[in-house]
C-alpha cells in the first residue's frame, strides 16, 4: 500500500511537469491555432541552463529564475519565427515550429554537449501515511498547483488575459476592437516557454536532461493537450496527471521499459472511449 | 472625415472593386448601397483593413490607413459592426464590451488578480461605461449572460456597444438590417439615427435600400465594382442608372 502511494504521488509530480507543458501547448494553440512542437525543447533549455547556472555556483533560486526567463525568451523568439511574419498559415507555423526544435538541438549540443545533466534539487524526503516521497517532487506538485491558480487569475480577471481570450475566440473581432492579435499570439509563446521552462528546471533534479529529451517531453505533453482537445486547460491537466500516474505505476510495478508505451495506450483507451460517447449523444441529439 | 480615393481590388484579375472614390465627411450618415456583388463588402473589408488595396488610398482624419493593420485603424477611432455573428464566445455580454476597453487602463497584473483599489477603480469606470452602453442599445437585462446565447439582433447590438464604448470617430455598419425582423430593424433604425443626432459619422453598407434611404444624408451607388451614382436620397431615387442597375438585377 505505502509502494502503490509512493508511485501514485511520484505520478503526480510527472504529471505536473507534463500538464505545465501541456497548458503551454493549449495556450500557444488557442490563441494562434499553431501546435507548437518547439514545446518540449523550452523546458530542456531551461533544464539545461540551470545545471550549468549551478554548476558555476549561481545560489538556487537565482539560476532557477533564470533558466525559466531564458525559456521564455526561447518562447518568445520561437513565436517571432514561427508568426512574426503576418499571413503565415498555422501550417506552415507549425513546420517552423519543428525546425525550431531541430535548430535546437544543434545549439543545445554546442553548448552543453549530448551527455544528460542533472541539477540537485531539494534534498530529502518526507514519509506521508508510511510512503517515503522526495521533497521535490511536492515541491513540483505545489509550484504547478500556485502557476494554475495564477493562470486562471490571470485569464479570468486581467484584461490581458480577457484580450488573449479575446482572440482565441474570435481573432477576426479582436482585430477590429483594437487588439493586435500578432502580440498577442508572441505573449502567448512567451508565456508557453515560461510554462516549458518551469517544467524543465522543475524535472531536471528527478531526471536527467539531454537535448532529445523534448520528444519524450512533447509526446506526453501533446497527448494530454489533445485529450483536452488543445483548447481546454483543466482536461488537459486532467490529462497530464493520468500519463504521468499511468507511467510511474507501469515503471513501478515492473514495466520500466515500456512506461511511455503502457501510459499512452492508456490515453488511447480513454479517448476513444470518450469519441464514442460523444458520438452517440450527437446521434441522439440529430 | 474618410477619403478613398482611386481605389482598386480584383480577385484573379477580376475587379471587385475598380476606381473607386469617395469621401466622408464630419458627422455625415453615409450609405453606400448596390445589389449582390456590386462590391460593397470588398470596400468595406478595404476601408476597415481586413483586406488590402491592390491601387488608391485610403485616408482617415488626415492620415493614410491604407497599409496600416485592422487593429491600428480601429486604434485611430474606427469601430466596425459586422453583419455575422463576431461575438467573443465564452465570455458575458459585459466582458465583450469591456474587453474593447483593455487599452485604456494601466493596472497590471498583481493589481488585478489581487483587486487591489486602483484595478477596482479602472474595472468600475469601465464597467459603468460599458453597461450605459449596453444600456443604450436595449441589452442591459441581458449583460450577465454568455454572449453566443443571444439571438443574432441581439448579438449585433452587442457588437455595436462594443464598437460605442472604444468612442469612435467613425462608425462601420456592414448591412446592419439584414436578418433582423421588423421591430427589430426599427429599433436600430432608431438608434443609429440617435448616434446621427449626436454628431457621430457613420459609414452604412446596405442591401435595402429603404432602410438607407429614410436614414442617410447621401448615398453612394456601386455597380459592378464602380461609383454610379452618389448624392442625397431624394436624388439617387430617381436616377436612372441606379433604377437599371437595380431592375437589371431583379430581372
Amino acid at each position: 500500500m505505502s509502494a502503490f502511494l509512493t508511485y501514485l504521488l511520484n505520478g503526480l509530480a510527472v504529471g505536473c511537469a507534463i500538464a505545465l507543458i501541456a497548458s503551454g501547448l493549449v495556450a500557444i494553440h488557442r490563441v494562434t491555432g499553431v501546435v507548437n512542437f518547439a514545446q518540449g525543447t523550452f523546458a530542456v533549455v531551461a533544464g539545461l541552463c540551470t545545471s550549468s547556472l549551478l554548476g558555476l555556483g549561481v545560489p538556487h533560486g537565482v539560476s532557477e529564475a533564470a533558466a525559466v526567463l531564458l525559456a521564455g525568451v526561447a518562447g518568445l523568439l520561437t513565436g517571432l519565427a514561427a508568426i512574426g511574419r503576418p499571413g503565415t498559415t498555422p501550417l506552415s507555423s507549425l513546420i517552423i515550429t519543428l525546425g525550431v526544435g531541430v535548430l535546437a538541438y544543434a545549439v543545445e549540443i554546442v553548448l552543453w554537449g549530448d551527455q544528460p545533466r542533472s541539477a540537485p534539487g531539494l534534498a530529502g524526503s518526507v514519509t506521508i501515511a508510511g510512503a517515503r516521497i522526495q521533497t521535490q517532487h511536492l515541491l513540483v506538485i505545489a509550484v504547478t498547483a500556485a502557476t494554475f491558480v495564477l493562470l486562471a487569475l490571470f485569464f479570468g480577471r486581467t484584461y490581458l488575459g480577457k484580450a488573449l481570450t479575446a482572440c482565441a475566440s474570435n481573432p477576426y473581432a479582436a482585430r477590429v476592437v483594437g487588439i493586435d492579435t500578432r502580440r498577442m499570439g508572441l505573449l502567448a509563446f512567451a508565456l508557453g516557454g515560461l510554462l516549458g521552462g518551469l517544467a524543465g528546471v522543475l524535472i531536471t533534479p528527478l531526471r536527467p536532461i539531454s537535448f532529445d529529451t523534448d520528444v519524450t517531453l512533447i509526446v506526453n505533453a501533446f497527448a494530454a493537450a489533445v485529450f483536452g482537445a488543445l483548447t481546454r486547460p483543466v482536461v488537459a491537466l486532467g490529462g497530464a496527471l493520468l500519463l504521468g500516474v499511468a507511467e510511474t505505476m507501469a515503471a513501478g510495478y515492473g514495466y520500466g521499459s515500456h512506461q511511455l508505451e503502457v501510459a499512452l495506450g492508456l490515453m488511447l483507451v480513454v479517448m476513444i472511449v470518450q469519441a464514442s460517447r460523444r458520438s452517440a449523444i450527437h446521434e441522439e441529439a440529430v | 472625415m474618410l477619403a478613398v480615393t482611386g481605389v482598386s481590388r480584383s480577385f484573379g484579375g477580376v475587379y471587385a472593386v475598380r476606381d473607386v472614390s469617395l469621401a466622408v465627411a464630419e458627422g455625415e450618415l453615409c450609405a453606400i448601397i448596390g445589389p449582390n456583388g456590386a462590391g460593397k463588402s470588398t470596400l468595406f473589408n478595404l476601408v476597415t483593413g481586413h483586406l488590402a488595396a491592390d491601387h488608391g488610398e485610403i485616408a482617415f482624419l488626415g492620415h493614410r490607413v491604407d497599409r496600416l493593420a485592422p487593429h491600428r485603424r480601429a486604434r485611430l477611432g474606427m469601430s466596425i459592426v459586422f453583419q455575422g455573428a463576431r461575438v467573443f464566445r465564452a465570455m458575458t455580454v459585459r466582458e465583450n464590451v469591456m474587453v474593447g476597453m483593455h487599452g485604456r487602463t494601466r493596472s497590471g497584473f498583481v493589481s488585478a488578480a489581487l483587486r487591489l483599489p486602483r484595478h477596482r477603480r479602472d474595472e468600475r469606470e469601465i464597467g459603468r461605461e460599458a453597461d450605459a452602453a449596453l444600456a443604450r442599445v436595449g441589452l442591459a437585462e441581458w449583460a450577465g449572460r454568455p454572449a453566443d446565447r443571444l439571438p443574432i439582433g441581439q448579438q449585433r447590438a452587442l457588437q455595436l456597444a462594443r464598437a460605442l464604448c472604444a468612442r469612435p470617430r467613425l462608425l462601420l455598419l456592414d448591412e446592419p438590417a439584414s436578418g433582423l425582423r421588423g421591430h427589430e430593424r426599427e429599433r436600430l433604425a432608431a438608434l443609429v439615427e440617435e448616434l446621427r443626432a449626436d454628431g457621430l459619422t457613420i459609414l452604412l453598407i446596405e442591401h435595402d435600400v429603404g432602410f438607407v434611404t429614410r436614414l442617410a444624408d447621401r448615398v453612394v451607388v456601386l455597380d459592378l465594382g464602380r461609383v454610379i451614382a452618389d448624392g442625397p436620397p431624394a436624388e439617387i431615387r430617381e436616377d436612372p442608372l441606379v433604377l437599371a442597375a437595380y431592375l437589371g438585377q431583379a430581372s
